[in-house]
């Protein structure tokens, strides 16, 4: 935040107004999106060091570097900070925030002030959750999902990771009420909604998601509360209460929060496809419909986690099949994307790379999705490694890629400058080596019944786990480089305005770094979002500078 | 890993199914993907095809043909499960009994062990029970597992199709020493499963240290209490007899001494005297599992580990 670029012509959103203060009161949504950035990016720094020291003290059977407890908080405190302060918020609170008013031609989203408060409690949620570091017994030892009755037993601090939770859950909640009205509010003159760009559309069915089901997670947080304080009866049988009701309502709101997770990554990808391949996005209709369909469906398949939980046969038959058709919309999607890539003229620059990883790994997280929404199979694999496999595919292959792959997208956007193309391809590398060497070989340690949040193991499960221990140190390298390239960028060459060559409002009509309301005047718009056709024409009439 | 039970058969099928449809999938969209990035690459195709912008056909193609594909997958999915909640009448009833970190198995004549001993080619059914929070049953050989919830009638069938031993593991995280709770299926043929079940528990595969070990053992105190001195999640058996302890009274300390009534109290009322040092909340009364004989086992069993031996 102390590098501020020089732009010369005029005054871009850093510039406006200086000092550590005019950050914390800001209600510019580019500030909150960096707001964000920063503090996200620094949970995820420590979440990422948690997951070394798990990978190094799994490196071999026995005792390696930590005892049991400390091994069993590490965990959960990897997840809490992974789910809930990295991957939900990530794409959404820094990229859309910082892109959707842009993208739709609005000079902010509908209530800026609201905005800074998700921020404010997403900042309070995240030290909530660290402070079960220093007080008491230690931080949860339950795992991210909280099961009871072992959360109402233990002795560490749930209470406050769960509260922890519940603050950040309204900060989801806020977050997507803001989209929700800035997209049927603000859009610009001529942008209809089947002229919105994809990533917008990704966003508005996730906030659907964020508003409608982010409350059951927050009742069933602060009903672990209420009964580890007062005592209530309500999941623990010991105490009356019904410990499979707690699982249904966790999943419930957990299980649409995959979404949450992965459509908006999914927007990251169809907005970053065509403008690398110079060519419409392929069935953009469909692709808007299959997000729609997603956040539907996403909300009947949660029993599909309990198939071991003693459900009856006839429900675990119906969230079986409702699991195989939520599938459907995410492999249309995947086949949209690789039809927008024939006959392009395709530019390979490190945006593409991830966008093309990402729909690797996602098909790869996707079809042992397939594995764990059979029931004769889940069966098998539920609850072993193959699950932590499964949802590493999805959520860092996936999501976590197009994360990255969308902050070297926007980064000449946001800063002005432009890193090293090259180093960001070596990075690219290794990152991919690295996450596959990581997470492929669990896929086998669960085919081969290795149970997940295991602190020791057999050792017939030896081997997988050492190639995925150095894979870990493959993935961090792959990452301090990524970052060092990045921050080295702040001082790279002046980006101009539209470096990629994109057709979209964000990067025709604004400056780099825009300025503060965005827009000189608001923005008519006549075409559809990828329309390339003689765009090198269009871009010299429209582009700035 | 080959399967060993009556399910494995099903599951495995299930398995090649949708695993081999998936890599099937998983190449196709890879090598075209790949295919295209180099042949459209912008150095020998520089002008993009603008015309194209999606094509009914083609969505209708693939929509089509992976629902009817993924509903196959479903049916074998289905039809490798359906088994596995129709046991047989006849079934060899077996309780497992789960807690913070160890099974124990109760048979139909009341003999206990702690590995799961069955018989080769024989329905066994498996009545799930929780004494504290959520465990899994899970034999990986045998390509099933299900969940031992506390308060909630489960079960679980199979019937071992291969003699040997196998992985028996505790698949729903449950606190400390999950990773520990472990046991094995010895599956063996009829008649010496059928010897087994009159010897006396303890003379067989269990210890014959004294009826007090026996007690702790098969009540799974022994994953938290050591026998040696151990300190692991609660204090351990040996040289406690007759020692002054530091106790938590309704959050006073006060101090207590090791004997025959504060054993008691703390089998049944784990929590109303708590060493200082232990977390509260882990152990569960053990009021219908413990009776006043076995105590005195157990009262026995731990003088007999010595007075402040340490």
């Amino acid at each position: 935040m102390t590098a501020i670029p020089q732009s010369g012509t005029y005054i871009n959103f850093f510039e406006v107004k200086r000092g550590f203060m005019s950050w914390l009161v800001t209600a510019d949504h580019k500030r909150i999106a960096l707001l964000y950035f920063y503090a996200i990016m620094g949970f995820f720094i420590v979440a990422f060091g948690l997951g070394l020291v798990m990978r190094l003290e799994l490196i071999a059977p026995g005792a390696t570097i930590l005892d049991p407890q400390t091994y069993n908080e590490v965990f959960t405190l990897h997840g809490v900070i992974m789910i809930f302060l990295f991957i939900i918020p990530g794409i959404p609170a820094i990229f859309g925030n910082f892109a959707l008013p842009m993208l739709i031609g609005a000079p902010d989203v509908a209530f800026p002030k609201l905005n800074l408060i998700s921020w404010y409690l997403y900042v309070l949620g995240g030290l909530l959750a660290l402070s079960t570091l220093l007080f008491g017994d230690g931080p949860a030892d339950t795992g991210w999902t909280f099961y009871a009755p072992y959360s109402v037993k233990t002795g560490t601090n749930v209470t406050v990771a769960v509260l922890a939770a519940f603050v950040l859950g309204f900060s989801s909640i806020l977050t997507g009420l803001n989209f929700i009205v800035t997209m049927h509010q603000m859009r610009a003159p001529g942008m209809t909604w089947f002229k919105m760009p994809l990533f917008p559309w990704a966003l508005y069915a996730t906030a659907w998601i964020q508003v409608l089901a982010t409350p059951i997670i927050g009742i069933t947080l602060l009903m672990i509360v209420a009964e580890r304080t007062l005592g209530l009866g309500l999941f623990d049988p010991a105490l009356g209460g019904d410990p499979v009701l707690y699982q249904h309502l966790f999943w419930i709101y957990s299980h649409p929060a995959v979404y949450i997770m992965a459509l908006p990554a999914m927007g990251i990808v169809s907005e970053t496809i065509p403008v690398f391949v110079k060519k419409s996005i392929f069935g953009y209709k469909v692709i808007v419909y299959s997000s729609l369909a997603i956040a539907f469906i996403g909300y009947f398949v949660w029993g599909h986690h309990m198939f071991t939980s003693g459900m009856s046969g006839p429900a675990r038959v119906i969230f079986s099949v409702l699991t195989f058709l939520v599938a459907i919309p995410s492999a249309i999607k995947v086949f949209n994307w690789v039809a927008t890539l024939y006959k392009g003229a395709i530019d390979i620059k490190v945006p593409l790379l991830y966008a093309l990883a990402f729909i690797f790994q996602f098909a790869i997280g996707g079809l042992t999705g397939l594995v764990v929404g059979a029931l004769a199979t889940d069966i098998h694999v539920h609850d072993t490694y193959f699950v932590v496999g499964h949802f590493h595919y999805v959520m860092f292959g996936g999501t976590g890629f197009a994360f990255f792959g969308a902050l070297h997208f926007y980064y000449p956007k946001i800063w002005g400058r432009m890193y090293n193309l090259k180093w960001a391809n070596i990075a690219f590398v290794i990152f991919f080596i690295g996450f596959n060497l990581v997470y492929f070989p669990m896929l086998v340690l669960g085919m081969m019944g290795m149970p997940r949040r295991y602190y020791d193991y057999l050792p017939e499960f030896t081997l997988p786990n050492l190639i995925s221990t150095i894979g870990s140190w493959v993935l961090a390298i792959g990452l301090v480089i990524m970052l060092v390239n990045l921050i080295n960028g702040r001082k790279g060459p002046k980006a101009s305005t539209n470096p990629w060559q994109s057709v979209t409002l964000d990067w025709t009509h604004t400056q780099s770094p825009p300025t503060l309301y965005n827009f000189d005047e608001t923005p008519q718009v006549e075409r559809g979002p990828y329309d390339y056709r003689n765009y090198e024409q269009y871009l010299k009439e429209h582009n700035k500078n | 890993m080959s399967g060993a039970s009556n399910f494995a058969e099903g599951v495995d099928l299930a398995f090649y199914i949708i695993i081999g449809i998936s890599t099937f999938f998983l190449v196709a969209i890879t090598a075209t993907m790949v295919y295209f990035v180099i042949r459209y690459r912008k150095s020998k195709h520089p002008h993009a095809d603008t015309s194209i912008t999606g094509s009914i056909k083609l969505e209708l193609i693939w929509t089509i043909i992976p629902t009817i594909l993924v509903l196959v997958m479903f049916y074998y999915g289905w039809a490798g499960f359906a088994p596995m909640r129709a046991a047989p009448a006849d079934a060899i009833p077996v309780k497992a009994i789960a807690r913070m970190w160890s099974w124990t198995f109760e048979y139909e004549n009341g003999k206990k062990s702690d590995k799961l001993i069955v018989p080769k080619d024989k329905p066994v059914r498996l009545e799930l029970i929780s004494v504290d929070v959520i465990h899994s049953l899970y034999v990986p050989a045998f390509r099933i597992k299900e969940d031992v919830i506390p308060g909630r009638d489960n079960y679980m069938w199979f019937t071992a199709t291969e003699y040997g031993s196998f992985d028996l593991f505790c698949a729903e995280y449950c606190g400390l020493r999950h990773s520990y709770m472990l046991t094995t299926v010895e599956v063996v043929d009829e008649p010496q499963w059928q010897e087994w079940m009159k010897t006396p528990a303890g003379d067989s595969e269990l210890d014959k240290v004294s009826e007090g070990f026996n007690v702790v053992k098969m009540n799974g105190c022994v994953a938290c209490h050591s026998s040696d001195g151990t300190k692991l999640v609660a204090s351990s058996f040996k040289g406690i007899w007759g020692e002054q302890h530091k106790v938590m009274v309704n959050g006073t300390e006060q101090t207590v001494t090791v004997d025959a009534d504060y054993i008691r109290e703390s089998v049944y009322e784990p929590n109303a005297k708590l060493v200082v040092g232990f977390n509260a909340g882990l152990m569960p009364s053990y009021k219908d599992q413990i009776n006043d004989q076995e105590i005195e086992h157990i009262i026995e069993y731990i003088k007999s580990l010595g007075a402040n031996a340490e």
